[in-house]
């Protein structure tokens, strides 16, 4: 029985040696201690000894052979006081770990405890701006989006104006994202403006009854079941549109195509200045209830960025209101390539005379502006009349 | 009681000479001299020269004796005058204090107290305004403390002493005239934990030592900004305390670490290091540091002064961290 | 150098015992040097061989209060103090059995026991510990008395100075042990000082200091004698040169280029074993049946000590963070 007389290690740093030369030779006795041969490493040439009694079976690895520690460079044929096996171990080589793949780049600053709390509040981040160094967003600008988010009804609108902030930020800050809305705007108005001939109708009417009928609905309901005035709005206008419908579409190529649903855009200005218009997807069809849910959904979803892109691309027309604001009229610039807006005032109590009394009566003042080439002033007017008709019957719409 | 950080440390190395008959003071100048900062001041009278041992200008000699005394069953308190000459002994301390127990399988442990004075700001020029307390803490086997109030030179003495294992206790050199307040029957505090200084919401300072009353002055300029800072004094840089630091951040959500030392590979490294594996959600602004600017302490006060972190340097981090008027570095 | 003449032979089975020592230490180191080459010894590893005599001789003359301080090359000291030869194999191999349950391997055998208070790998680290080790004692009352081994090469270093100085301004109860075997790795004394006669050096210090042939067991044991007597009386720190050579390259992973075989032949033929095994042996303390008796018993105890390391257990590597710090509540 033969076994082998491996390269021996010589060092914690020895991976392999090269044989330089044998003092032993096939058949030649060995005892131990002896020295039978030369190994070359990185250190210089080291005598290596054997550690048994044995006979010299086979040189394994010839002079100039350069060989693993571990590996055979004798067989050795046992005589009977040979020692112990060599028990040959197997080292497994660590396997490269695998690298980690690349995070997706992101251009939003957002502080981590921001973007956690955004995530629990489904904030989406995009629609805030940032006051932290380098126009992060921090956990306060997450925090003061979402207590506006909580306020309820239809959320000031209209055309763009700079929000006053209340929070610490400076001027300077966000400037980037508010600037890229402001573009946006800027082109979207300038080409209505230039393209579009406006006409413009008012209508001021009383909303008493209305009211009322609100007043009524709405007290044995709790808070948030609560019927919105802003639901009634888009009610009104999207039944409206179904008589009228060549102000509910788009002008494109020189041509008006009329649109299948009606989906009234609604105007929700945003803090820190700027707006949006997202769709209320088949107002004239839904409950006031429900479109008084999709309301508060759609204000809140604008305020935190998370529109879905079809509510952005899909108004048919747009309303637009002043809400608190206190103003009595809004006349609308038309976002291309829809062909009307309505603006709603504030209700305001006002003198009114009706069968030739003079009372006080809450009124509110309605505003058509309508793109001459898809429409004239006449239908304009009996569209907006019908508006104000079905506002007044709120039990019917 | 009114004292002082010195005599407050005097009063622990006394205690400890009284209460054990084991504990003995060894160091450069701690006897006739009465220590370099006066600490030992009179102690040598009171013990004498077996207990209150000056040693020759050996510090890895002396540093070692120490070690070898406690593993002999003594109770050394060793006195390197500064930091900067602890660089000589640093081959007792890394591979012989540090390493004895772990590399005797617990067979011997080396119950050892070095005090060293440590710090710049006395226009002493690159030798002798060191800052190394990070190196140190890097050591396992170490505990590192920077006693940083009255009560803590007063009490951490005695409780390192009760250590069995090796534990290094920085001094800073500015401390030492700090006056104040001292209970009378102040005694051993705890050298596990670390402490909150100030409470406050808007951003924590993490720091030791003389940067503990630097910042306790920032925070103070800052409430006047109307800015609420919270300080957390480390007291002990190994262990270090990292639930008391991810406390801290989960309050505030800001941190401002401060450090004499330099950044480079420093504890302020490690400790921004811990809140981003710790507290990474919890961060509403990346960690600042405010530390020493990388060269050798220069000389002339006003090159001094812009080379250690200062009170308005702290104010000004704090600042640009809130406001988001400042550069992220 | 000529040194005074070998003292007398002691009496029978004190000869042998200290014959027996140098072999065991002998046989011991071979078969480390063996069990290196099969990866069974990993790192570092120092071998004794041809330095026994001073082990053998300097050692048995301590008491067990005494305390040892120790160097890489320390496995003859490890022995000849009594540590077991199986927890030092099981060191060696890395067991959780071994003496420092395998945490410090090769060069860094510890043992409370014994009072063995280290292999230190760092040249001269050793040396200020032992001053320390002598200093607790002196301070405590306590009578024992430290022996610190150290190369030549230590002699360089500024700790050496430090202890020396430390241990003779204190008049410590220490024993400097320097082994003296003419190379620091490779770099010969005389390249590295200025002063070769060592022991000179050390009179300087204000302590007594004389060479001795380390070649010689009973030279050894006679000259730590008289020094350890001569501590214990109150005669401060003593300073031993011991001559000797290593026969192996310093590590196993030496080529030795820095000396000539015909160096170490030399050497060899003053090979500390055979010098009293014939000396024995013209006293009829020692024939060949005794001989192989003695080599028997020693490869017995060898073979022991590898099975004991070869039957040992790995610590789990859930304990890899123990011992940083004491386990113990507070300090003893």
């Amino acid at each position: 029985m033969s076994k082998a007389y491996p390269m021996p290690s010589l060092g914690a740093g020895m991976e392999a040696g090269t044989v330089v030369e044998w003092h032993v030779q096939p058949g030649q006795r060995v005892s131990r201690g002896d020295v039978v041969g030369v190994v070359d490493t990185e250190k210089g040439a080291i005598e290596i000894e054997i550690w048994e009694d044995a006979e010299v079976a086979e040189i394994v690895a010839a002079p100039g052979s350069r060989v693993p520690v571990g590996e055979p460079l004798l067989l050795l044929k046992e005589t009977e006081s040979t020692a112990d096996q060599v028990v040959e171990e197997v080292w497994d080589e660590p396997s490269p770990d695998t690298p980690p793949a690349e995070e997706p780049h992101r251009r939003l600053r957002v502080s981590p405890v921001a973007r956690k709390r955004a995530k629990e509040l489904n904030l989406e981040l995009d629609t805030l701006h940032g006051s932290g160094p380098g126009g992060a967003i921090t956990l306060s600008d997450v925090e003061t989006a979402a207590q506006e988010m909580d306020r309820e009804g239809l959320p000031p609108s209209g055309a763009p104006e700079p929000v006053a902030e209340q929070d610490e930020s400076g001027p300077d800050s966000g400037v980037d994202r508010h600037a890229a809305m402001r573009r946006a705007i800027a082109t979207a108005m300038t080409r209505s403006k230039r393209e579009i001939p406006h006409y413009y109708l008012v209508h001021t009417f009383s909303l008493e009854s209305t009211l009322h009928w609100l007043g009524q609905t709405n007290r044995d309901r709790s808070p948030s079941r609560r019927l919105l005035l802003a639901a009634l709005y888009l009610k009104a206008v999207a039944r409206a549109v179904k008589n009228f419908p060549e102000f509910n579409g788009f002008w494109e190529d020189e041509a008006f195509s009329r649109a299948e649903g009606v989906h009234p855009g609604m105007a929700i200005s945003l803090r820190g200045g700027g707006l949006v218009a997202p769709a209320i997807h088949d107002a004239d069809t839904r409950s006031l209830e429900a479109l008084t849910e999709a309301v508060r959904d759609v204000v809140h979803r604008s305020r935190a960025g998370l529109l879905r892109g079809s509510e952005v691309a899909d108004p048919t027309i747009t309303v637009t209101s002043l809400g608190e604001r206190g103003v009595d009229a809004v006349f609308g610039v038309i976002y291309p390539p829809q062909v009307a807006i309505v603006g709603i005032g504030s209700v305001a109590e006002r003198p009114w005379a009706e069968g030739g009394m003079v009372g006080s009566r809450r009124v509110v003042t309605v505003t058509l502006a309508a793109d001459h080439r898809a429409s004239d002033g006449h239908r304009g007017a009996l569209f907006l009349e019908h508006v104000a008709q079905r506002l007044q019957s709120p039990e019917d719409l | 009681m009114k004292t002082t950080y010195r005599e407050a440390m005097r009063g622990a190395i006394r205690e400890a000479m009284h209460r054990d008959d084991r504990v003995f003071l060894m160091g450069e100048d701690v006897g006739h001299y009465g220590g370099c900062y006066a600490v030992s001041k009179g102690l040598l009278e009171e013990f004498g020269p077996e207990r209150i041992r000056d040693t020759p200008l050996a510090e890895s000699g002396f540093v070692g004796a120490g070690i070898g005394a406690a593993l002999g069953g003594m109770r050394p308190i060793v006195e390197i005058m500064t930091v900067n000459f602890s660089l000589l002994a640093m081959d007792q301390i890394v591979n012989n204090a540090a390493t004895l127990l772990h590399m005797s399988g617990g067979a011997f442990n080396v119950p050892l107290v070095i005090r060293m004075a440590t710090g710049g700001g006395r226009q002493v020029a690159a030798q002798h305004s060191r800052s190394l307390d990070g190196w140190y803490a890097h050591i396992p086997g170490l505990r590192i403390l920077t006693p940083a109030t009255l009560e803590d030179a007063r009490g951490m003495l005695w409780t390192a002493l009760e250590d069995p294992d090796p534990v290094i206790i920085f001094e800073h050199v500015l401390l030492y005239n700090m006056e104040g307040e001292l209970a009378e029957d102040a005694g051993p505090v705890s050298i596990d934990r670390a402490e909150v200084r100030r409470t406050g919401s808007d951003v924590s300072l993490i720091t030791f030592g003389l940067g503990v009353v630097k910042a306790m002055q920032a925070a103070d300029a800052l409430e006047e900004e109307g800015i609420s800072a919270e300080v957390l004094d480390l007291r002990t840089l190994r262990p270090l305390d990292t639930d008391a630091i991810l406390e801290t951040v989960r309050r505030t959500h800001r941190a401002v670490v401060v450090d004499e030392g330099w950044r480079s590979g420093g504890i302020s490294a490690e400790i921004s290091a811990r809140i981003t594996e710790g507290a990474f959600y919890e961060l509403d602004a990346p960690v600042s540091r405010v530390c020493g600017v990388e060269v050798p302490t220069p000389y002339p006060e006003h090159l001094e002064r812009a080379a250690l972190p200062q009170v308005e340097d702290i104010v000004h981090a704090v600042r640009t961290l809130i406001s988001g008027k400042g550069e992220l570095s | 150098m000529t040194f005074p003449p070998s003292p007398p032979l002691p009496d029978e089975s004190h000869a042998r015992a200290l014959l027996r020592s140098m072999i065991l230490i002998r046989r011991f180191e071979e078969k480390c040097a063996e069990l290196y080459t099969r990866q069974k010894i990993r790192g570092f590893l120092h071998l004794y061989i041809g330095e026994e005599a001073v082990a053998a001789g300097s050692l048995p003359v301590l008491e067990p209060r005494d305390s040892v301080v120790a160097t890489y090359r320390e496995h003859g000291q490890a022995l000849a103090r009594g540590v077991p030869a199986t927890t030092i194999m099981a060191e060696m191999y890395g067991r959780k059995e071994g003496c420092a349950r395998g945490r410090g391997g090769s060069m860094h055998i510890f043992d409370a026991e014994t009072r063995f208070y280290g292999g230190n790998a760092i040249v001269a680290g050793g040396l200020p510990l032992a001053a320390g080790l002598a200093l607790a004692a002196q301070m405590k009352g306590e009578d024992r008395v430290t022996a610190c081994y150290f190369g030549d090469g230590a002699m360089a270093e500024g700790e050496f100075h430090e202890s020396m100085n430390l241990a003779a301004l204190w008049d410590l109860p220490l024993l400097f042990c320097c082994e003296n075997n003419l190379y620091a790795m490779g770099t010969a004394l005389a390249i590295a000082h200025a002063e070769t006669d060592l022991a000179l050096r050390a009179t300087s210090y204000g302590m007594p200091a004389w060479a001795v042939d380390g070649m010689d067991v009973l030279a050894v044991e006679d000259a730590t004698r008289r020094a350890v007597q001569s501590i214990r009386a109150g005669g401060g720190p003593h300073f031993l040169e011991f001559r000797t050579y290593r026969f192996r390259p310093h590590s196993m992973f030496d080529p030795e280029l820095y000396r000539s075989r015909e160096e170490v032949s030399e050497w060899k033929k003053r090979d500390p074993i055979p010098l009293l095994a014939d000396r024995m042996r013209q006293a009829g303390m020692l024939d060949d049946d005794a001989l192989a008796a003695l080599e028997s018993e020693v490869t017995a105890e060898v073979e022991e000590a590898v099975t004991f390391a070869e039957e040992g257990s790995w610590e789990p590597v859930e304990e890899l963070t123990r011992f940083v710090h004491s386990e113990t509540g507070g300090a003893p």
